[in-house]
């Protein structure tokens, strides 16, 4: 039987999806604490995005159990999951590029939250605040460089008011000091107690944030635990980390 | 009242004006004229709405302008109402029709979508050429105590023909920029961008969709009746004709501007001018057309008004939200 405490922000048990004969996941199953913060990490192709889309509902399982802070949302689509609180930023960004940056995050806000544009707007506004693009407000977000179109990404889904925050590869691409910058940014939202799950290539960042950390191989969950564990699991380096990395 | 929102108020008021008053200082062949390219701009404000907003690629929008067309003829002809008075039951007549093939039609996605109105349209058509009491395939015309129920002269008749037509145009667009500033606006704007995102951050797309489909058509089917009521006459070929109302539609659209709302009057001010100076040259004028659009789209996806957005930063009828304001 499921859990259902309100104690565990993200619960999943079994989750399968299958593209015809490729299975993208694999009866996987996780759970996160409140206020927590996971790490997920895994090989390209290992079902990482696939497990995100299961999450927020963009993509619908073939089978298993899923619950958000003990409430079953199995049946929930997208939308109704980002009411419920699941926000998530897209590895490649997505903006509304006809829109200024300010627009993009009024409608997460307006329609994540259920409230009406008057009363969306100040959450836009503290959303871009946090993340620093309130001074590109009224700027095209087509036009906005990589760093802030990621930035961005996060304004969108902070101005939804989320309990669980789905971060996808946000470091990547980015400078040395752009991604601490990042870091830093995500601790924050992390601080003021949004439980958050983070897929990411970049270790280092990762290891600044997270207190756990999921292995994803081919589909299957091969390992979970606290980071210190997960990067001496030979298994886990052996398949994902190479050996120089565990030294570092 | 903000000061953008008092220009555009003031502008569609001026050009309501004027054209209001056209018939004072305009010939006949002008009124028609100007009349035709009212109906044309409410047609293309309304498939930009669907197309370039709500991302339905439908090229069977003539299904509602002929739906509208025949609900005028039948609803004086054989149920002896008065014109005007069928104008409400075009709209909820094509809204029903609209829900109904959404049943269907929403199932398919892209080009799929397209052939699925498309197909539709025509099966619409051949209801209508099939029903002898409507005139069967060689159309029905309003009879002349109709007619005359409209106005009594013939000038007075036109006029109002030519009034419905401009409140119709100036209506339309007024309303989609209502639409369009409003909080379904933004979920509209949101979906013509990025729909994968849209959803991921609580839009409910596939509402906004059907409500878009339908609104559409019922205000499409409106349209057509009144044009209908222009030309006294409705036959299918006329009434459901692709080229008139869906091709024609689709190039001013495309070519003023696509997921603009500008795009709608710079497309209609295009395509008349082209066809009111070319239309001697037979082939030549089609020719022309299909150049036009090529160029057009080769150079900017957003059409004529896209590029004037871009290079000049223009905005006839401003629909962005500041964060200072």
């Amino acid at each position: 039987m499921i859990e259902t405490s309100p104690a565990t922000a993200l619960h999943a048990i079994g989750l399968n999806k299958s593209y015809g004969a490729l299975a993208a996941t694999r009866d996987v199953s996780l759970s996160v604490p409140a206020g927590s913060a996971l790490g997920i990490i895994g090989p390209n192709g290992a079902g990482k995005t696939t497990l995100f889309n299961l999450i927020t509902g963009a993509v619908r399982a073939d089978s298993g159990e899923i619950t958000l802070f003990g409430e079953d949302i199995a049946r929930f689509d997208a939308r109704r999951r980002c009411l419920a609180g699941i926000a998530r930023s897209f590895q490649v960004p997505q903006p509304f590029t006809g829109l200024t940056t300010y627009e993009n995050a009024l409608i997460a806000a307006a329609f994540g939250r259920a409230l009406s544009e008057k009363a969306a707007r100040p959450h836009a506004r503290e959303a871009l605040e946090r993340v620093g693009l309130a001074r590109k407000a009224d700027m095209p977000a087509g036009n906005l460089t990589l760093l802030d179109r990621k930035r961005l990404e996060l304004a969108r889904a902070l101005a939804t008011g989320p309990r669980l925050l789905l971060l996808d590869e946000i470091a990547g691409g980015m400078t040395e000091a752009e991604c601490s910058e990042l870091v830093e940014l995500v601790r924050e939202i992390r601080d003021a107690g949004v439980t958050i799950v983070w897929i990411e290539h970049v270790l280092h960042a990762l290891l600044k944030v997270v207190d756990r950390i999921l292995v994803l191989d081919f589909g299957k969950v091969i390992a979970e635990g606290p980071p210190e564990t997960i990067l001496r699991d030979p298994h886990v380096t052996s398949i994902y980390l190479g050996p120089e990395e565990i030294q570092a | 009242m903000s000061n953008t929102t008092l220009r555009v108020v003031l502008g569609l008021t001026v050009a309501a004006l004027i054209l209001a008053t056209a018939p004072l200082w305009a010939g006949r062949a002008d009124l028609r004229l100007i009349g035709e390219m009212m109906s044309y701009l409410a047609l293309a404000v309304l498939w930009n709405l669907l197309a370039g907003y709500a991302g339905l690629m439908s090229v069977g929008q003539h299904a509602f302008v002929g739906l509208g067309g025949y609900v005028l003829v039948i609803g004086t002809v054989s149920m002896g109402l008065p014109p005007l008075a069928t104008l409400p039951i075009a709209f909820v007549v094509a809204g029903l029709a609209a829900a109904a093939f959404a049943l269907l039609l929403f199932r398919l996605v892209g080009a799929y979508f397209a052939i699925g109105t498309w197909v539709a349209a025509e099966s619409v058509a051949l209801v209508f050429a099939g029903v002898p009491a409507w005139g069967g395939g060689a159309g029905i015309s309003l009879p002349a105590d109709v007619v005359r129920s409209i106005a009594e002269t013939r000038e007075m008749r036109e006029f109002v023909v030519y009034w419905l037509l401009c409140g119709l145009g100036i209506g339309t667009l007024s309303a989609a920029y209502t639409l369009i500033r409003s909080k379904p606006g933004l979920a509209l704007m949101a979906l013509r961008d990025n729909p994968t995102a849209a959803v991921s951050v609580g839009v409910n797309i596939s509402r906004i969709r059907f409500w878009t489909y339908v609104m559409v058509a019922a205000l499409t089917s409106v349209v057509g009746a009144i044009i209908f009521l222009q030309k006294l006459r409705v036959s299918p070929q006329a009434a459901f004709s692709l080229q008139d109302w869906t091709v024609a539609v689709i190039f001013i659209v495309v070519i003023g501007g696509i997921g603009r709302l500008e795009g709608a009057i710079v497309g209609t001010a295009v395509y008349f001018l082209l066809r009111e100076t070319l239309s001697g040259y037979g082939v030549f004028y089609l020719i022309v057309l299909g150049v036009v659009a090529i160029l057009v789209v080769s150079f900017s996806g957003r059409g004529i008004w896209g590029l004037v957005e871009r290079h000049l930063g223009w905005s006839l009828l401003p629909t962005g939200r500041r964060m200072s304001a």
